[in-house]
């Protein structure tokens, strides 16, 4: 029965400093969709929240002068969903954010908290590793960068040193011929958690696949970054067969557990479905012929 | 009954507790407050299977703001050789699953409670309590517990001289089987699993108790019967009734799994130990973990037919999981599953198989699904093998008025022929279905119930209306009690307000299950109304000085017979009540029987499905179902009842399961991971009312709740078989399942 100390501060540099000085007893607080349900199970129970909401930079999206998107960390899906330009550009990241909960859920939830949540499951990181992104960090001693693919370290766990708070997504600016898309298995069609979650991004120049980034969630302890299955794409024109054997590097990237929510068999199975599928919605976004 | 001319009866009126749940002032057991309230909590067992040594609670007693402690030891003991028996339910049972005695029998069973001034206290006293455990072996699965060597739960149960987990046996006999299966043609028989599953209710069990010092208690709760509410802690508290007042909340839904008590009669025994008002609340994970699912299920059905599709023989042996404590729902598996059949030799049998999980409670025609799941996909095959269309076999051997059924009754006029014929010249049957779609069909039947209602009919001073009853509304009954009131009265609905009676204000009432409250309410209330028109005429006679017996009640008002009994201008309700005291006092009557009569409800439900064979996802695309209601006294009420149990059925068949761990623990005890189906997982589910009104009833009602959710487990298994041409013997038919089927792993 401690009490909880809460903190919204303005500054990042508050927040540093308070979530650094706490040492491990404080947690960010995003839209708290996991937080405060982990809270309630009595799984965390920290003695201060630090929120972060009202910290401007984290909680914006700017578009960058070269074509680029910088997200905030704490912005919610339900803003990203509203802006103008950024589904036209990243629909596969946005579908992917947006599929997170419901529309409830949604006005709150984060791509940041998403990814600091490190749940193997989250639904925005495959497309967001799909998008090759980078995040911004802040801590004691400064920031840093580091691809979304480093950031989770195992179920629950992160690779941010302790006192750094996850800032902002930069997504790269694209070349023509681009497009993404993100696909997740559910037993029913909402409020449920990824079996499979596969993103792909890829790039088209005149029916010929010149980038490819897959990304697949819920197969392994963190999500992952499946190179093999890009390198089968690049250079193909999208055929069965540089598609089967991208569906078969996913099949083989797959380090699944039998659990409540699936079978290994099944879920291995699946990644290659879902990647063929998913495959395909890109390329049809690229402007495939 | 003329359904042209009835007004209110057949009018989808407004609910009165509409406004009240839409605003969100609608009070549910967990909105209860009193001053000095505390908080009970409870102490669950981890282990699926242990004897208890010892229970010290001397810390918790001992850690400021803790009120009061209590065990087992604080209720009444009731041996467990000997059977007490309140209606269905037997109090050793229920003592044993209130609180732990003897044995903790599954994971998350209570041994210990306490009541603190705070919700964090008590959760703290409850890490306090030393339980010594002997910890012993446990088995869960039905099939599992019928094995020689599986660990036995209760040493004086015994079956065929043995001690066993088989604590019971049902037999329905009809005819001579073996010899209808030698003359049978075409004999199929296949075995069939089914998983327990939860009613999945939103409103978790609440309750608020406090206990004055003169034994005076109050018991605010959400429960399917406030008197059921008040006769169980009476057994287990050892109170008189007439101390006990229970007061039915609002109810979050209960679909036959508030049709017992859980937290009731422990806040009594904490308020009256600790002299202060106790709430207590459960957990979703608690209401998972511990309070009744339906019963997990092996069966096997084997049906022989002619040549031609005249079934001369069925055999069904289902055994059913009954969880920690007996109670399996046989009855409705052995009872329901052949009962829509006019079949000339059948041999039923139903067993009730414990094991260490927690015990089950009603679940919407319990059982009744089990059997219906069997019975009618055997029936596809069968169909399937005679070349004949699924339903044509069924209407070629449906019950009608004089089938004897192997259940025991001869049915007077039923309508479950009218439901086939229905299905069959609905459009949805003949509709085009697309690739790796399919159709299937299944029927179902569900006993319904009658037993004691009670009812006050009283005038007000002003002219209106006020109808008492005994029953929680759980599927909009006050309405259906408005409509009928008001028809019978000749007046608006809106003068008639409906409540729900407590256990002092009202006389007894058997609580809402078994499909029976519309049908037995809507006698009391119409025997009841019926007295005050009598009343009424009667004050008219007296006014206008002329014989009772020449004055009839019409549109609202009294008027004399004809012109024999003299001229005079009509009397409405309110001049006659304004007239009430000096014509003989207030007007008011209330009438409690012991209703009979409730006829059985029959349904057929056409199902279609799309199935992804990449995922092994099955969507539901469309569905009808077509049900023989008697009389739909309000149809947005009849048709919502046949929505949720088809929805319910479509989860049972398709997501929901307990999923358990290694330690024998409940693995998904949340409705992330208990999935059942959500709003966007549905197609608009379509419903067919027929009304073949039941002769024994005043309106013609027969029960509606129950049935809607016997026949979606084999329609949907049908529907998948027809678009894959695969079949499926166990639920619930998942992605992982579905997909093993299409792809072998070592294909
Ligand atoms: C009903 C419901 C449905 C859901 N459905 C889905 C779903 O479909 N798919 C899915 O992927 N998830 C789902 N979730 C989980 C959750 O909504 C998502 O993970 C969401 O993105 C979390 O974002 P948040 O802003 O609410 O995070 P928070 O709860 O605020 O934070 C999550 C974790 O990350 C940490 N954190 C947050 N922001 C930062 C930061 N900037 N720097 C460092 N650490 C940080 C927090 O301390 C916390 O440990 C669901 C949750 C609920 C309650």
């Amino acid at each position: 029965m401690t009490d909880i100390r809460y903190l919204a501060p303005r500054t990042l540099d508050e927040a540093v400093g308070a979530f650094a000085a706490a040492r491990g007893a404080a947690r960010i607080l995003a839209g708290g969709t996991d937080l405060l349900v982990q809270m309630r199970a009595g799984a965390v129970r920290p003695g201060l929240i630090v929120d972060i909401k009202r910290i401007a930079e984290m909680t914006s999206i700017e578009e960058t002068a070269d074509g680029g998107f910088r997200i905030g960390a704490a912005v919610s899906g339900a803003v990203l969903g509203e802006h103008p330009r950024f589904g036209q550009v990243w629909p596969g990241v946005l579908e992917a954010v947006n599929l997170i909960g419901s529309t409830q859920v949604q006005g709150r939830a984060s791509p940041g908290g998403n990814l600091c949540n490190a749940s193997p499951a989250g639904d925005s990181v495959p497309a967001m590793i799909a998008a090759d992104a980078v995040v911004t960090v802040q801590g004691p001693d400064g920031r840093r960068q580091m691809p979304v693919a480093a950031v989770p370290a195992g179920p629950g766990r992160t690779n941010l040193a302790p006192g750094e708070i996850l800032v902002s997504f930069t997504l790269p600016p694209r070349p023509r011929g681009a497009g993404d898309a993100y696909l997740r298995m559910i037993p029913r069609t909402e409020m449920d958690i990824a079996v499979v979650g596969c993103g792909v991004n890829l790039t088209l120049r005149d029916g010929t696949c010149t980038a490819a980034r897959v990304g697949l969630g819920a197969v392994a302890p963190t999500v992952l970054l499946v190179g093999e299955a890009g390198k089968a794409l690049v250079g193909s024109r999208l055929d069965a067969a540089a598609i089967e054997a991208a569906a078969a590097a996913c099949r083989a990237a797959c380090r699944p557990i039998d659990d409540k929510r699936g079978t290994i068999a099944y879920r291995t199975r699946i990644a290659g479905v879902l990647l063929k599928r998913t495959v395909g919605i890109a390329a049809d976004r690229a402007g495939r012929a | 009954m003329n359904v042209q001319a009835n007004k209110w009866i057949g009018q989808r009126t407004i609910r009165p507790d509409g406004a009240d749940k839409v605003t969100g002032r609608a009070a549910y057991a967990a909105d209860t407050t009193m001053p000095g309230m505390i908080w009970g909590k409870i102490l669950r067992s981890p282990h699926p299977h242990a004897c208890i040594r010892s229970i010290d609670t001397s810390k918790a007693e001992a850690l400021p703001g803790v009120k009061a402690v209590m065990t087992a030891r604080d209720l009444v003991d009731f041996p467990i050789d000997k059977s007490v028996m309140l209606g269905i339910q037997d109090m050793r049972w229920m003592c044993r699953n209130v609180m732990a005695r003897e044995k903790a029998l599954f994971a998350g069973h209570p041994v210990a409670a306490v009541a603190a001034t705070s919700e964090a206290i008590a959760s703290e006293a409850l890490k306090l309590i030393e339980v010594e455990y002997e910890v012993l072996p446990w088995v869960i699965d039905v099939e599992e517990a019928m094995k020689p060597d599986a660990p036995i739960l209760h040493d004086h149960i015994q079956f065929e001289g043995k001690p066993s987990n088989i604590a019971g046996k049902l037999e329905h006999k009809l005819g001579d089987v073996e010899a209808g299966f030698a003359a049978a043609e075409v004999v199929v028989e296949r075995s069939f699993r089914t998983k327990p599953v939860h009613q999945g209710y939103i409103e978790p069990h609440a309750c608020l108790v406090s206990v004055l010092p003169d034994g005076k208690t109050t018991i605010w709760s959400s429960s399917q019967g406030q008197f059921m509410v008040r006769a169980m802690c009476a057994h287990l508290t050892g109170l008189p009734q007439n101390d006990i007042r229970a007061i039915q909340a609002e109810i979050g839904g209960g679909f036959g799994g508030k049709t017992i008590i859980y937290l009731e009669p422990v806040a009594l025994v904490l308020a009256r130990k600790s002299g202060r008002p106790v709430k207590m609340a459960m957990t979703r994970e608690e209401v998972f973990r511990a309070s009744g699912p339906t019963s997990g299920s092996y069966s096997t059905v084997r049906i022989g037919a002619t040549r031609d599709g005249r079934i001369l023989a069925a055999k069904g042996t289902f055994y059913l999981q009954a969880g920690a404590l007996p109670g399996s729902p046989i009855r409705g598996a052995a009872g329901c599953a052949f009962a829509p059949y006019d079949i000339p030799n059948v041999h039923s049998l139903g067993f009730d198989v414990v094991s260490n999980r927690s015990k089950v409670a009603a679940y919407r025609a319990p059982g009744a699904p089990i059997g219906a799941y069997a019975v009618e996909c055997v029936l596809d095959e069968l169909a399937e093998a005679l070349k004949m269309d699924p339903l044509q076999l069924r209407l070629k051997n449906a019950a009608r008025q004089g089938t004897k059924a192997a259940h025991g009754p001869t049915y007077p006029r039923i309508g479950f022929e009218e439901t086939i014929q229905a299905a069959l010249e609905h459009p949805h049957y003949r509709a085009p279905l697309g690739p790796n779609q399919g159709r299937g069909v299944a029927s179902g039947f569900w006993f319904n119930a009658g037993g004691e209602s009670s009812a006050q009919v009283n005038i007000t001073e002003d002219g209106n209306v006020v109808v008492t009853t005994g029953h929680p509304d759980i599927g909009g009954s006050r309405a259906s009690t408005a409509n009928i009131t008001a028809e019978l009265l000749g007046i608006d609905y809106r003068k008639v307000s409906v409540l729900i009676g407590d256990t002092s204000t009202i006389g007894f009432s058997n609580l809402t299950g078994g499909s029976r409250v519309t049908y037995a309410s809507a006698m009391v209330v119409t025997q009841s109304t019926e007295k005050v028109i009598r009343t009424l005429c009667e004050r008219a006679a007296k006014i206008w000085k002329i014989d009772p017996d020449a004055v009839v009640w019409e549109d609202g008002e009294a008027r004399p017979a004809g012109d024999n009994a003299g001229q005079f201008p009509p009397l409405t309700l309110a001049q006659i009540a304004a007239r009430a005291s000096e014509t003989g006092g207030p007007i008011g009557a209330g009438v409690q029987l012991n209703t009979t009569g409730a006829e059985g409800g029959f349904a057929t439900h056409i199902c279609d499905v799309e199935v992804d064979p990449e995922l092994g996802t099955v969507r539901v695309l469309r569905y009808t179902s077509f049900q023989d209601v008697g009389r739909a006294i309000h149809p947005s009420y009849v048709e919502g009842q046949m929505q949720g149990g088809v929805a319910q059925g479509i989860g049972w068949a398709l997501s929901e399961e307990y999923i358990y761990d290694k330690q024998g623990r409940v693995d998904n005890p949340s409705f992330l991971d208990y999935r059942m189906p959500v709003c966007s997982d549905l197609p608009m589910l379509d419903t067919v009312i027929i009304e073949v009104p039941n002769p024994k009833h005043p309106q013609g009602v027969r029960g509606v709740g129950e049935v809607p959710l016997v026949p979606p487990l084999a329609a949907v298994a049908n529907a998948i078989h027809d678009a894959l041409g695969h079949r499926f013997y166990s639920l619930p038919m998942s992605p992982p399942k579905v997909l093993a089927v299409l792809e072998p792993a070592d294909a």
